[in-house]
């Protein structure tokens, strides 16, 4: 089995931080925008770079979302960062109609989204995004796994022209994908071969998959790993290729299983070629204050658990 | 450039292209179109700098975006008979497959229409996008904006207003189309603006009005004089008082027509008051 290795744990924020601050180099069209978080969103180093390419909007995200509609009238390629929840919930009409439904070409860049914030507790821990933002027609949804992950998400979404949902985290992480990867939206990555279990994960779950297929080859069961940074558009086909070998399928997100990723994977295998799935994410639930460890431990997102789905799903399947 | 005259006749062709649309598919919204009507006759005729093609990004000229979407066909029918699209497409207005949407919309493709709108209060926004964009190209044009007095409600605008003062977006006129009407009743029963004027005074921006908006010579002395105040470190306001339903005589001074077709009867009584000028689509 193919081993993947921590270079060392870094937040998925930094990530994208670090992928503005190369845009704002090589793109003179990428402008940023920030609704009073700048640190969170480790912006700084764009702001000092290219100070008369950013907007600082203050506490007001309605504003942010109509205001980066109307930079991208002039070419402008509008950043826009706050938390995930404000990225979408709160202003859930204004990027329905200014941005998605005009068919704008704004990137909404969301940090903290899903349990682990953490501490703050459930006003600011959305789990419910990802379906929020699926649900608009044409828009892009990508959450990614780890810092180089979002890095090169971030460039590579400059590339893209139409509206994206870039998702990702506050905690410190793993990061295992190669510094040099290039991001294709829509491409999903076969991180492990195997042939008894297919685990479909995206964002901060990828890696506790990798530990869960550790785990289950120790009992003997292959899994195979893929990693589903672009929710939408969805890897129909690399799904499909791997659904047919295994023969069913565990989903493993951040996010609530009502509207999530397991949803989308769902709705693929019920039209093409159905399996037993079962779905690793929260249920119906809103989260609570805590550590990131003690919440996904309490709400069942960690590599336990998928280990746990694996082996129910495995059990259907013998059925 | 067109003569006053030619703009006050082109205003009575529009309005009968309003009660018409609005009759054929008995729904719409005529009250605040025809209210809007010599703001958008001038401001297409005269007052915006405009290419006569149309591109998205509007580049080396005036933009203009309508925030309080439903008075869409004062909107289409300027646009049509401005160049923007033909005249005989206002025959689809609200119809299925049509360009013409109920609100506009840019998802079609209709020349003209920069931005979506309808639901309220995000216009503002998108405007001071658009004039932020203007002053990063060097573009020394400006950004118009059109908004109902009743949309003022909606709290993102305020957001905005903050934000267009505090920032010196001083290349955009925002006018508010102060007819005091909205759907369920005069705006000061519904939910009172207060002073208007004061308010946005309050807020930092240098505030117009134009108390005949209703008269082609009186908006475009107003809106010389609001191009003028621009460039000097203040968004500017324009408060345009308009009197919803004018032009149709049973339409005027009511909440009535804010979204009601005529009828039969109605709609030739209106044409009558209207004579056609340049030609009915």
């Amino acid at each position: 089995m193919k081993i993947y290795t921590d270079s060392g744990k870094k937040d998925t924020r930094s990530g994208f931080g670090a992928g503005l601050e190369e845009l704002g180099k090589k793109n003179p069209n990428v402008v940023a925008l920030c609704a009073d978080l700048i640190g969170s969103l480790k912006m700084d180093n764009f702001i000092k770079n290219h100070p008369e390419r950013f907007f600082q909007i203050g506490i007001a995200e309605a504003n942010m979302m109509g205001i980066a509609a109307g930079l991208t009238i002039g070419g402008k390629i509008p950043f826009t960062g706050t938390f995930a929840n404000f990225s979408t919930g709160r202003v859930y009409d204004q990027i329905r109609q200014s941005i998605a439904y005009s068919g704008k070409n704004v990137k909404i860049c969301a940090s903290h989204a899903g349990l682990t914030l953490g501490e703050d507790g459930a006003t600011h821990q959305i789990l419910e995004d990802i379906g929020l933002m699926k649900m608009l027609p044409g828009m892009v949804v990508i959450n990614p796994c780890d810092y180089n992950q979002t890095k090169a998400a971030t460039i590579a979404i400059a590339d893209y022209n139409g509206p994206v949902y870039l998702r990702f985290g506050r905690p410190a992480v793993a990061n295992f994908t190669p510094e040099d990867q290039v991001f294709e939206i829509g491409k999903a990555i076969h991180l492990i071969e195997g042939t008894d279990v297919t685990i479909l994960a995206t964002g901060h779950l990828v890696w506790e998959s990798l530990q869960a297929a550790k785990a289950l080859e120790e009992k003997g069961i292959a899994a195979e790993v893929i990693n589903i940074h672009t929710i939408k558009p969805l890897d129909a086909e690399a799904i499909l290729n791997s659904v047919r070998k295994t023969g069913c399928v565990v989903t493993a997100e951040e996010h609530n299983i009502i509207g999530g990723l397991g949803e989308s994977v769902a709705r693929v295998l019920a039209t093409h070629h159905p399996v037993p799935q079962e779905f690793v994410g929260t249920n119906d639930t809103f989260g609570e204050s805590g550590t990131p460890a003690q919440l996904m431990e309490k709400y069942g997102l960690n590599a336990e658990a998928i280990v746990q789905a694996s082996e129910k799903v495995l059990a259907r399947k013998r059925v | 450039m067109s003569s006053i005259p030619e703009m006050e006749k082109l205003v009575s062709q529009v309005r009968r292209d309003i009660v018409r649309m609005v009759h054929k598919v008995n729904s719409g919204h005529p009250g605040g179109s025809l209210g809007c009507t010599e703001f958008f006759v001038a401001l297409y005729q005269k007052i915006l700098h405009r290419k006569p093609d149309f591109d998205m990004d509007g580049q080396g000229e005036d933009l203009f975006f309508l925030s309080n979407g439903h008075i869409s066909p004062v909107f289409y029918s300027v646009l049509a008979r401005s160049g923007y699209f033909p005249v005989e497409e206002l025959n689809t207005f609200r119809l299925i497959n049509s360009r013409l949407q109920g609100h506009p919309t840019t998802h079609e493709g209709l020349p003209g229409v920069r931005i979506a709108s309808g639901s309220l209060g995000q216009g503002l926004s998108v405007a001071i996008g658009a004039a932020l964009a203007k002053k990063l190209n060097k573009d020394h044009h400006l950004v118009y904006s059109l908004h109902g007095d009743g949309e003022l409600q909606e709290g993102q605008n305020w957001e905005a207003i903050m934000y267009a003062a505090a920032k010196q977006v001083d290349n955009l006129i925002a006018t508010v189309d102060f007819n005091g009407q909205q759907i369920d009743g005069p705006t000061d029963e519904v939910l009172s603006l207060g002073n208007l004027k004061a308010k946005f005074e309050a807020f930092g921006w240098t505030v117009l009005e134009i108390e005949n908006g209703n008269d082609i010579p009186a908006i475009l002395d107003g809106m010389a004089a609001a191009k003028s105040r621009t460039g000097k470190g203040k968004p500017v306001c324009v408060l345009l008082h308009t009197v919803m339903g004018h032009g149709v005589d049973f339409m005027m001074h009511t909440h009535a027509w804010h979204g009601k077709a005529p009828n039969d009867e109605q709609l030739a009584v209106a044409l009558a008051q209207n004579p056609e000028t340049i030609g009915d689509y």
